[in-house]
């Protein structure tokens, strides 16, 4: 790795600072990607500023029907959690099965949103769940976040610091991993929530998370997998790699989707 | 006895394993240790025009910056392939120059062209990215079809059209007669998928130059020191092979990739004398996949004909070996010698011909990784029964049966001699465990649950062993395929044994042990193993191929037989008794039939202190003794995989892996079944997972484990192994070797089982749930959530 | 540079080291247990595996400074006198073979027992497989590691 000066500041307001005052200096929250990435000389910050020392970044609570997630929290906290497995099984089971054991115990929901990863669990239940990323500055609605491919519409040196997330009546995630590095080839979320039926879709698009409108508008009418049977899923904008080829992961989608329904 | 021959005796070595007290190279530190960096092409095939260092040289920590240009000025040889072949109109094979660092051309991504010495590896590796080299891109073959074609671009001088050699084996007329006095032939063009093998420890190394002495060490992982001291000293001229010490300590896996020896080895040696540093080097993952010797790669078209009763009438092969930019140190055996005669598996085949074309690719070189030519052959033979049976409308079974050998020994068409085997009754022990009869059965429950299940077999020939020396030569062999023994009973009584053999996860250290426990009936705790240090040990041809049981033990065995002659003798004198009466017991040296005796150490002691030996008796206990034997051995084994799929995604599951293996004599069955699982789940992911894939520019697209796909735990049953021992006659013991048999049997077995699932034939390896939907979909076969 | 302590293997230890310093180099080099080995650069193969507080982690992705105060033990760290159950196990079901990837196993074992038994959950050879999806070994086939972490769990 190249040399990097390390910080752990108590306060969101030191770590903005840091950040400011640091060269090309990046927010570490749990680090699995990040420092993976440092190790190929693929990431050269200058300064890594620790977000995991600042009170009130980790913790899971909610207040009335608002599950609030801090955003330090281990993706083992999420999956582990009774008040997760309570207000949304769908969620903790998706954090289940994010990287592994060891991955889950370092690993973080903040950082797993702020790296965007087309492939990453998470955006699919945030976008899927009309959840709310909040910042050290505001509230940004699932819907506005995530601007495609390793893009969010975090600013330069703003800092997530927890997630929101209503309780839906019921969601539920369905992934088909990659085989190697075990992310989503397409993982499909499905949520009847507040925001009403979604389907969002990671690891098969382009353009990172997606929402299905053929799907959605099917399971809209009938929450059931045979509701699903008729909709065209397109291959349009999908990935085609070694991994998958965009029919391939057209198909995958409405198995998935089948399958999350079935779960939820 | 508890701890003898056929015993599953608890591993000696384990201890220091499980506590994390193995010392594997990378976990040694030299006194005034620098690190090495090694700057590499990022292109497939370029010109390096310039290389400016300077910029690298001024960064902090940084010794020196070494080239190619340097390293053959200093006299350092190019690096070779040991085996000779000749192509069939008699020209010798094309072998191209390798320097361990380019010069004039660089040949794959990866191609090392200098080395930055630096204090810490992190600076090495920062300024190995300063080194600023000017290349002139050149167009590119990364696939053997690409590298065939008219025009293209030659990668190595004196290899025109690319080719390394056009080979052939058998009679050509004569099969082809065969296939046309045929009622049936069946017809598969069959690739066989390109592998990294993959050990656990990344290859490292630590060299020393001692100034003083002019003296070398090399802290390697190899899996056959000895020989990387032979081939340093002799081809790469580092340094004469007195005045160099390969160790290669605990080693984490090989599965071949530690044989050869690499640009990395040869450098670090001679970085060590240009700096007079201590200068270690450890790959990382990454630099594994671009660098480590990779695996497989045929292409291959077949036809194997059938008279009216299944009877096999010809057996034709024509295949296409991707060796990659450079000849690897055994690579030009891999698809001609370890291939060719193993095309008549467990069947009395009259006529059969291989033609074998070896190509240059600008990807990584290409040599033997576990199983070696011998899984490839396999994978065809196997296929070929498994669909010409379909085409017959014929049990697999049934039609293999039909073609069995009986009696052994039999002499194949190409040029193998088997030794012994009963391969219908370990075909009928694998289907019984597999439960065959109930299949029909499981078929049907599968397919109520929507799911689409299969079966398919595999009985399959080894031959392992790797020897006898003078075969090997009149083959091109470069070197001698014997293996070394020395026995040391200590004056107390307690054995060394100092074998060539090496053991890097096989349990040397306790089935050696074995075999010296159970000969003179001593506990196995009083035998110490000692292996992987060329100033220790004698000499040794290393461990590969199976070779270490059939080869390496019955050097000891000869060794032993050397010592119990001396024991006898002294025994014998002392008790004053006949030789012929002496008995070896108990830990005691007895006179048969009488209480007259001695403990086992009071002969050693009476050996060492010499105060009372028959008259022109050598002081000491100690024996030496090479091996060499008289062909190789032929291990079978007959498997039976049981596969479900799930026609939605195209996953494949392995609900049940039977295996029946004849390996002779088993020396410990804990480990031989430990060799069968690992072998086997190789096996499995080739079938299934594993693909190293280059793109058009040769770029590696499977550069780390985020795209290349190692077998998990999840991927794979528990294995149900069976034994069936028909003793090897061509050594002492009749072993015949278990290293290889799980990754040359698998492949064929899975395939068959998803092919006789889903129904069609059109599917290659790896199976991945894409390629299984795809041909499912092919085969229009009803796809439940369309 | 910055002076990083930890309790390892139940000894406070202190070393100044880079920020950029990884858990594993920090016990290889800077402390020399060599015990946790590095098998890949993406965090997948397992071999680097320790506890920090109590829960497995990968020591190659976790930098040595961010664990200021914390407890680390390694497998060099994990007998107590005698051989804890697992290592035991490992060797009574030939769990291994060239070691390379034994550290982490049974670094991991242990952590998927005593995780197990906590929750009250049956730890099957199923749910072995599964949470070994963070490590890799290429010698055994898993078979009889799998069967060391049964063994052990009886034991434990």
């Amino acid at each position: 790795m190249y040399p990097v000066k390390y910080h752990k500041p108590d306060t969101i307001d030191d770590a903005v600072a840091a950040l400011a005052a640091g060269n090309e200096a990046l927010v570490l929250a749990g680090g699995q990607t990040l420092l993976a990435t440092m190790k190929q000389h693929l990431a050269s910050p200058g300064d890594l500023v620790d977000i995991r020392g600042i009170k009130g970044m980790v913790g899971i609570r909610t207040e009335s029907d608002t599950l609030i997630i801090g955003a330090a929290t281990t993706h083992a906290e999420v999956a582990g959690s009774d008040v997760v497995r309570k207000h949304c099984p769908g969620l903790a089971a998706l954090a289940n099965g994010i990287g592994d054991r060891a991955v889950r115990n370092m690993g973080t929901i903040g950082g797993s949103l702020a790296n965007n990863d087309p492939a990453a669990c998470y955006p699919a239940a945030m976008l899927a769940l009309g959840a709310t990323i909040v910042t050290n500055t505001r509230q940004i609605s699932a819907d506005d976040y995530f601007q495609g491919m390793f893009t969010t519409a975090l600013d330069e040196g703003e800092i997530i610091t927890a997630v929101h997330v209503e309780k839906p009546a019921k969601a539920a995630y369905a992934k088909f991993a990659q085989a190697a590095s075990l992310f989503a080839l397409v993982g499909v979320f499905v949520a009847d929530g507040p925001h009403g039926v979604r389907v969002t879709v990671t690891g098969a698009g382009e353009d990172g998370v997606f929402r299905h409108e053929g799907l959605e508008a099917a399971l809209s009418s009938s929450w059931s997998a045979e509701a699903l049977d008729g909709v065209e899923v397109s291959e349009e904008g999908l990935n085609s790699d070694m991994h998958g080829s965009a029919d391939y992961r057209a198909h995958l989608i409405k198995v998935m989707a089948k399958r999350a329904v079935a779960a939820a | 006895m508890s701890s003898g021959i056929g015993k599953s005796v608890k591993r000696k070595e384990d201890k220091r394993f499980t506590t994390g007290k193995g010392r594997y190279t990378d976990d040694h530190r030299m006194d005034n240790q620098a690190y090495a960096a090694f700057v590499r092409s990022p292109h497939a095939h370029a010109r390096v025009k310039s290389i400016d260092a300077a910029a690298a040289r001024a960064m902090e920590g940084v010794i020196d910056v070494l080239d190619g240009h340097q390293l053959t000025g200093d006299g350092i040889g190019n690096i070779i392939c040991g085996w000779a072949i000749t192509s069939k109109d008699g020209s010798p094979m094309n072998m191209g120059a390798w320097s361990a660092l380019a010069t004039e051309k660089v040949r794959y991504v990866g191609d090392a062209v200098a080395v930055v010495i630096a204090e810490t590896q992190s600076q090495a590796r920062i300024a190995a990215e300063a080194v600023e080299v000017d290349y002139e891109e050149l167009p590119v073959v990364a696939h053997v079809a690409d590298a065939m074609k008219d025009g293209a671009v030659q990668i190595h001088d004196n290899a025109p059209g690319n080719q390394i050699y056009d080979w052939e084996l058998g009679d050509e007329a004569a099969t082809d007669a065969g296939l046309k006095a045929a009622a049936h032939v069946t017809t598969l063009d069959i690739t066989n998928n390109r592998l990294s093998p993959n050990p656990m420890e990344p290859r490292a190394a630590i060299a020393t130059y001692d100034d003083a002495e002019e003296h070398y060490t090399l802290y390697t992982t190899s899996q056959n020191p000895h020989v990387a001291r032979l081939v340093l000293s002799a081809f790469y001229n580092v340094a004469p092979e007195h005045k160099l010490r390969v160790i290669a300590p605990d080693v984490g896996g090989g599965f071949g990739a530690k044989i050869y020896i690499y640009p990395e080895e040869i450098t670090c040696l001679w970085a060590s004398m240009k700096t007079n540093r201590s200068v270690k080097w450890t790959s990382d993952r990454s630099e594994a996949f671009l660098t480590d010797a990779h695996g497989r790669d045929h292409v291959t078209h077949a036809q194997m004909g059938f008279d009216k009763d299944g009877k096999i009438t010809g057996f034709k092969v024509d295949t296409i070996a991707n060796l990659g930019a450079y000849m690897s140190l055994f690579s030009s055996s891999v698809p001609t010698y370890l291939y060719a005669p193993l095309m008549s598996g467990q069947y009395d085949i009259q006529n059969i011909h291989c033609n074998v074309r070896a190509i240059y690719t600008n990807t990584a070189p290409v040599d033997a990784y576990r199983g070696a030519g011998r899984p490839e052959a396999t994978y065809l033979v196997e296929r070929m029964m498994e669909s010409a049976a379909r085409e017959m409308d014929m049990d697999p079974a049934e039609l293999r049966r039909r073609n069995f050998i009986h009696e052994f020994p039999h002499q194949t068409p190409v040029l193998m001699q088997y030794d012994a085997g009963d391969f219908p009754k370990i075909l009928e022990l694998a289907q019984e465990a597999a439960d065959v009869a109930g299949f029909p059965a499981r078929r049907a429950e599968a397919e109520k649950r929507g799911k689409l299940r299969g079966l398919g077999y595999s009985t399959f020939i080894e031959a392992c062993g790797l020897a006898p020396s003078k075969a090997a030569g009149s083959l091109g062999a470069g070197v001698g395929l014997w293996e070394s023994a020395e026995v040391r009973v200590n004056p107390v009584g307690t054995i060394e044994i100092l074998t060539g053999s090496h053991s890097h996860g096989q349990g040397h250290e306790t089935t050696f042990a074995q075999i010296v426990a159970d000969r003179f009936d001593i506990p196995v705790e009083t035998v110490q193993i000692v292996h992987g240090d060329t100033d220790k040990v004698q000499f040794g041809m290393g461990t590969y191929g199976s070779r270490s049981a059939p080869v390496g033990m019955s050097a000891v065995v000869k060794a032993m037989d050397k010592v119990e002659a001396k024991v006898r003798k002294i025994a014998a004198h002392t008790l004053e008794a006949s030789e012929d009466d002496i008995v070896i017991e108990g830990g005691q040296v007895k006179v048969a039939g009488t209480d007259k005796a001695m403990a086992w150490h009071e002969v050693g002691l009476a050996a060492y202190v010499a105060h009372n030996l028959p008259d022109g008796m050598e002081p000491g206990l100690k024996e030496t003794a090479f091996f060499d034997p008289v062909n190789f051995s032929f291990p079978s084994g007959a498997f039976i995989c049981e596969v479900e799929v799930d026609p939605d995604t195209g996953q494949t599951k392995i609900i049940k892996f039977t295996s029946a293996d004849d390996f002779g004599t088993i020396i410990n069955p804990m480990i031989v079944e430990g060799q069968v699982h690992g072998g086997v789940t190789q096996g499995i992911g080739q079938a299934l997972l594993e693909q190293v894939i280059y793109d058009e520019d040769g770029q590696l697209l499977t550069g780390s484990y985020m795209d290349y796909t190692m077998p998990r735990a999840a991927d794979v049953p528990f294995f149900d192994v069976q034994h069936h021992e028909t003793p090897s006659p061509n050594n002492p013991l009749g072993v015949k070797g278990c290293g290889e048999a799980g990754a040359i049997g698998a492949p064929p077995a899975v395939i068959n089982a998803i092919t006789d699932a889903i129904g069609t034939n059109d599917l290659a390896m790896p199976a991945t749930p894409q390629a299984v939907w795809r041909a499912l979909r092919a085969a229009s076969k009803p796809i439940a959530a369309e | 540079m910055t002076n990083v302590k930890m309790k390892v293997n139940g000894k406070a230890v202190a070393r100044e080291v880079p920020d950029e310093t990884l858990l594993s180099e920090f016990l290889r080099e800077n402390l020399r247990l060599t015990g946790t080995h590095i098998g890949c650069d993406t965090s997948q193969c397992g071999a680097c595996v320790v506890h920090v507080n109590g829960k497995v982690v990968k020591a190659c992705t976790t930098l040595a400074v961010s664990l200021e105060g914390a407890e680390i033990t390694t497998i060099e760290g994990l007998a107590n006198g005698d051989l804890h159950p697992m290592q035991v196990a490992f060797n009574d079901n030939h769990g291994l073979q060239c070691g390379f990837c034994t550290p982490g196993m049974i670094m991991a074992g242990v952590d998927m027992v005593t995780r197990y038994k906590a929750e009250g959950r049956e730890l099957t050879p199923e749910a072995i497989r599964q949470e070994l999806e963070g490590n890799i070994c290429r010698c055994t086939g898993y078979h009889n590691i799998v069967k060391s972490i049964q063994d052990a769990a009886t034991r434990m």
